[in-house]
Formats: C-alpha cells, structure tokens, sequence
C-alpha cells in the first residue's frame, strides 16, 4: 500500500529530556492512523515535528515520497490539542484569514467557508465574535478552518473534547467522509472507543519510543489469547465447575442473559481446536453462549503499555 | 497576498478597531488639553485677584519703594503701633503685613524686617519684596560709601559672548537650548513610544497564547514572520494613534484658544520670563534663524533611522518576554531588564549630555545599542561626526537583528510553553533547542 507520510528514525532531545527516541511510523494513503500513546509519551511532538513546528535532531520525514519542506504545509490540515481563536474577531473574518495563512486566495476562501458554513449549518454565524460562541460552537469553526484548504493529510489531536454527542457523531462522520473522498488521516486521542469505531491503523508511543504499530485488525489477532467466552446450562454445576477447572485455564466471566447458566471465561492452549472445545461443552450441558473474545483497542493499550 | 503582510494587516486592524485604543486614542488629547486649559484658566483666575499689603515703615528709608503692579497693591501705613497695624490687617482680609523696624545701621535690616500673612506667602511675591528692599538698601550703602548709584549703573557693561567654531559656524546660548530641546524632544518620544507600544506588542502575543491559537497560526507560519508582522502591525497602530494625538491635540488647543480666549501654552513659566524680557520680537527671530542653523535634515534622518532601530530593537524583546511568560502578572521579572538600560538611556541623556555632549561617557553611550538611540539622538543637534553617527546606527541595526534572533528563538520555543513560569536558566536552554 502506498504510504503518504513516512517518518524515519525520527528523535528530538529538549534538553535533557530526550521526548523521541529513534521512532519510524508509516501512515498509508486513505487510512486513519491512530496515534496513541499515555500522556506525555512524545506523540504531541511528533506531530509538531510533521507540522514542522519543531524540528526533528535526527531522523527524516517524508510527505508523499518528498523531503518535509516548509511549501508542504498547505497540504497539511493540523488541528492541535492546544486549540482556540482570537477572541475579538468575527467569526468570518478569521476563517479568511486563518484559510489565507494556508495559501488560499480570499476569494476562494470566501466560496469554500460559504460552503461549509452551510453544510454544518452555522451560516449566521458570520459575524458574530468568537467570544458570544460557546466552546462546542467554537469547535466547528476550528474544524472548517482545519479542512478547508483541502489537505492531502489530516492531523486531528483529541477531535472531539468539547463536543456533545450529537456533534461529536457530525464530526466523526465528517472525518470518515473526508476520508473516502482521499485525504488521509492521523488521529491522537485517549478515548478508545473512537479508535476502536474509526482507526484502521495505529502506533503506540510509550516513553518516547514506538513500542507497537500495524493494522487495526492484525494487532488484535496477534493479542487475542484463544480465550472464548461460554455459558454452559447444566444440571451439576458444582461437578463441571470442577472439572472445567481441572482441564482448562478458566476465570469467572459475566454477560447478559436470559438463562440461569454457568459463565466462564476458558483459555486453550494456542494450536487446539475452538471446535474441540465445543464439542466437549455440549457434552455436560446446555451450551447458550460461545464467543471467542477479541481483545479491544484499550485493552491492548493497557496491556501493552503496562508490559513496557 | 503573502504571509507577512496578511498577518501586518490583522494585527493593525485589530488594534485599530479595539475599543479601548479608540477611546485612549480621542480620550488622551482630551484630557490632556483639558489639563492645560484648567492649569491657564486657574492661573489666570489666581492673578486677576488683586493683593493689598500693608506697609508699616518704622524706618522711613522706603517711603516710596514700592510700587502697585496690577496683582499686588501697597498700603503705607504710618502712626501706629505694630500690635494696630496686625489687627487692621488681619480684619481688612489684607495678603500680608511687611514690617520694616527702625534699626541702628541699614546693615542691622538684613535680618529685621519680617513678614505677618494670614497663610505662608508665596515665594515670587516674597521675591518681589526682597528684591525691592534691596535694590533699595544697595543705593541708600552706595551712597553711605560716597558713590552715586546712577554712576554705577552707568558702569556696567552687558556681555554677550559671541560663539563660534573653529570651522566658523556661530552658535549661540539660545542655539544651544533649542538643540538641547530638540534632543530632548525625540529621546523622551522615542522613550514614550517604546514603553506604550512596546508593552501593546507583549500584551498581543501573550493574548496569542492564552487563547491557544498559536499552535493553529504556526502550524502555517513561520514563528518568525508572526513575529515581525506583530511588531510591524502594532508599530503601524501607534503610529497611526500618535499622528490622531498630535492633530486633535493641535486642534483642540486652537479651538479651546479662540473660544475660551485662553492659551493653554501661556502657562508662565521661567523661560518664558526670560525670553519677554529680552524683547518678544526679537527674540522669535533669533528662535527661527537658530532653528535655519540647525543641521536639520542630517537631523531628521537620523531621528528616523534612530528612532525604527531603537523601537524594533526594544519591541522584539518585549515580544520574546510576552512569549516565555502565560501572563502578564508574570512580566515583571523580565521587566527591569528591559527598563534599566531604557531609563538609563534618559539619565545619561538628560544629565550628562546635557553638561557636556562630547565627554567620554556621551560618547561611549552613543554606541551602545540600547542607549544609542536616545543618547545619539541627544547629541546630534551638537554636531557629532558623521562617521560616529553611521557606525552608531550600523551598531543600532546590528544588534537589533541579534535580538529579533534571540526574540525568535525565546518566541518558538515559548509560545508552546504552557503552565510555568520559566527561569532565566530556563530561557538560556531554551535558545539551544
């Protein structure tokens, strides 16, 4: 797959404190690339490093096969953590002005605001200043301004802090429409579940160093522990409590249900059989419930992080 | 449109049209024409009211020394007791009672005349007295010694030196105050200048960061063209700002003149005394021949090139303050710094110049770049050599360029510093990043 950014052995040093250390990620074309990481691991960093705001002590960065250079930054969408608008001025004029500082004309600014504006409904808006808007209002003013110039490449850091439900949703949908319609997009958050619901790719940082990157889905299957949730009806429970204990890896598990059943967690061994497991199951009971448990992106998190 | 001029636009349009510069800017001439036209106005009122004293001359040496003037007026009194005199004074709401006793020799009077007032008299009319006392005292000894006063005054002969350089430029005293004043005038505005606007930049880029933009701006600029299109932009508002204050306060004073009848700029004062005494006439056209004598348009160039130099070179270090602080509570440790050698620069110019423009410390002060503008301004109009003008100015841009690159580094590094509040340790690190 074609890579849009590459990064090469990237490391920063602020004083004594080294923030990158040796950190290689591809991000492919048309995907959403999640940047994870705890605080303070250096994804900020290396972000301000793509945005050119910093730049790296060794290592390389390339956009689109090209050396990083400084022309690049109009292909480049960057909304930061840090964010916020000058508090006095109208809204219109600073989405021109913001949208000129990327390289557009005023005219054409002027046509593709109209646009959006109308297409998330905030129209008049206009000339209001920023600082009569609630934060969440203010938000969708930043997003236009961040996916207006049409960048090749997308930086959202934490997207949706600020958002109510609704908008966050009109947001996310927004990313993946940009998404299909080619850009590509890096995405730095620490809620989990939009990583799980948007990102096909991620890389974790942890303590300046890349400890893990990949596919979405290839990482989940190299962390999946061949663990398969069950829920077993039968009329001895004491006796097959033990005896599951005797033969398997079990831990208590609980799911909604309607039966008054026993519900395990069983591990088997890596090369066995899931239908081995089945079978044998049906053979002390009822069996209601069978699930092969799939670690999710915050577990995987987690573990990872806590093994480093 | 390219990016420096884009963000020179916002950043004076933003200034321009903020409610406060707008009222500072219509308010301040205001205020201040207000202020004078009060000052003239009471002043006037405190000389209409006429001042009666009470003379009680035991002596009888002073009979007719005294003469009225339009403010005080001179009642002699005569057979009475000093106790009388006291009390018709004090009840007749009398200024003051001068009580001159009868004394053995005119010598013993230096120290036997005394003064009765309701309140402490004030100084000039005091001044008025004495001089007249003595004046007096002065003929009746000369003539005690056998010498006729008119003789002496005959005598004496005014002095008035002619100046002149070797190259045979004349000059003169008044030629020397009015450099003096030119000087004066742009080092104080240069120093005014720097301290209003110069603050205006800091307050602007620490706006920047408390609204969390700045990560959005320079993520498409470079942090140094923000820097300079700041500079830039809010030296185009106070200069904008500076031209209103000097129109409406040139307005308004003709107004507040031809309305009112009262001259704000008649405010007496000492100079002014001395210039109505040496002829009004004459005297404005020796003012306007001395000012023709003027090295007027080496003065003008270099007041300009002073003047941008000086305040880029002070506005880029009160933008690198306004970077590293979150605040502006948190200014003040950086202040002094800045201000030292500002308040310095005055110092060395208003005293030092002043005694002597070409003395060693002018001179050294004239090439330090934080001074130099100030000091360098202050002795131009003296006449300083042309190369020591230009090699002072090369200095000025010199170092000016060092500081937008040390400003540059502070504000790259700064602007994304968020929650503390740096150490100057902390600001030398930050240069190596």
């Amino acid at each position: 797959m074609e890579k849009l950014l590459v990064a090469q052995n990237v490391s920063k040093t602020f004083g004594n404190y080294k923030a990158l250390n040796d950190v290689s990620i591809e991000v492919p074309k048309g995907s959403i690339f999640g940047l994870l990481g705890p605080n303070g691991a250096g994804k900020t960093t290396f972000i301000r490093i793509i945005n050119q705001i910093t730049m790296p002590d060794t290592g390389k960065v390339f956009l689109d096969g090209e050396p990083l250079q400084p022309h690049h930054i109009q292909y480049i969408g960057y909304l930061p953590e840090e964010r916020g608008l000058y508090k006095s001025m109208k809204v219109g004029e600073q989405a021109l002005y913001l949208a000129q500082l990327k390289g557009l004309s005023h005219q054409e600014a002027k046509t593709r605001l109209k646009y959006w504006f109308d297409r998330l409904d905030i129209g008049d808006w206009w000339n209001k200043k920023i600082q009569e808007l609630s934060k969440g209002m203010a938000q969708k003013i930043q997003f236009v301004v961040t996916v207006l110039h049409q960048p090749k490449l997308l930086i959202f850091d934490e997207p949706f802090s600020g958002f109510d439900p609704i908008n966050a949703n009109l947001i996310k949908d927004e990313i993946l429409t940009l998404r299909n319609e080619g850009a590509t997009v890096i995405f730095s958050t620490h809620r989990m579940e939009s990583v799980e619901e948007m990102c096909d790719h991620i890389a974790l940082i942890h303590k300046s160093n890349k400890i893990l990157d990949g596919k979405l889905i290839d990482i989940k299957r190299a962390y999946k522990s061949n663990t398969f949730e069950v829920g077993l009806h039968t009329q001895n429970p004491e006796a097959v409590t033990a005896e599951l204990h005797e033969k398997f890896e079990v831990s208590p598990a609980t799911f909604k249900s309607i039966n008054n059943e026993l519900q395990y967690k069983i591990k088997i061994p890596e090369h066995a059989s899931p239908n081995d497991l089945a079978s044998y199951l049906t053979t002390q009971g009822q069996l209601t419930h069978f699930v092969e448990v799939i670690p999710s992106a915050n577990d995987i998190f987690i573990e990872t992080v806590q093994k480093n | 449109m390219n990016h420096l001029s884009l963000i020179i636009k916002r950043e004076y349009l933003n200034k321009v049209r903020n409610k406060s510069f707008i009222i500072m800017t219509f308010l301040s001439p205001l205020i201040m024409v207000g202020i004078f036209t009060l000052v003239a106005y009471l002043s006037q009122l405190n000389n209409d009211k006429v001042k009666f004293i009470s003379v009680l001359d035991e002596s009888g040496l002073f009979t007719d020394q005294f003469t009225d003037t339009p403010s005080l007026q001179f009642k002699l009194l005569s057979n009475t007791s000093l106790e009388e005199a006291k009390s018709a004074s004090e009840e007749n709401s009398d200024y003051g009672l001068l009580y001159i006793p009868k004394t053995a020799t005119i010598d013993d009077l230096s120290k036997a005349i005394t003064f009765y007032s309701e309140d402490s008299p004030s100084l000039i009319v005091m001044d008025d007295i004495e001089d007249a006392i003595e004046e007096r005292t002065n003929t009746l000894k000369l003539r005690e010694a056998g010498i006729d006063a008119q003789t002496i005054k005959d005598l004496r002969i005014r002095i008035d030196a002619n100046l002149e350089t070797f190259q045979g430029e004349e000059t003169s005293k008044l030629g020397s105050g009015l450099k003096l004043a030119f000087g004066g005038a742009a080092g104080y505005l240069l120093f005014m200048f720097i301290i209003i606007y110069g603050n205006m930049i800091m307050r602007s880029v620490i706006e920047e960061k408390t609204s969390r933009i700045i990560e959005v701006i320079i993520s498409s600029v470079k942090p140094i063209k923000l820097l300079l299109g700041k500079i830039f932009g809010t030296t185009l508002a106070g200069i904008t700002q500076f031209l209103a204050w000097v129109i409406l306060i040139g307005v308004l004073s003709a107004v507040v003149t031809s309305i009112l009848g009262i001259d704000p700029s008649a405010v007496p004062s000492p100079q002014q005394e001395m210039i109505e005494s040496g002829g009004m006439e004459s005297v404005a056209q020796d003012v306007i021949m001395e000012i023709a004598n003027l090295p007027l348009a080496n003065l003008i160039v270099m007041f300009i090139l002073f003047f941008i130099g000086g305040y880029l070179l002070y506005a880029s270090l009160y933008a690198a303050i306004g970077a590293a602080v979150d605040s502006e509570t948190d200014t003040q440790q950086f202040m002094l710094p800045i201000l030292m050698p500002l308040i310095l620069a005055v110092y060395v110019g208003f005293f030092t110049v002043i005694e002597n423009p070409h003395g060693t410390v002018s001179q050294v002060f004239s090439y330090i770049p934080f001074t130099s503008p100030v000091v360098m301004l202050m002795r131009i109009p003296f006449g300083v050599p042309m190369w020591q003008q230009i090699l002072s100015v090369v200095i000025l841009f010199a170092t000016f360029i060092g500081t937008v690159w040390f400003a540059a580094k502070i504000y790259r590094v700064g602007i994304l510093m968020y929650g503390k509040k740096p150490s100057y340790k902390e600001l030398i690190k930050w240069l190596k990043y």
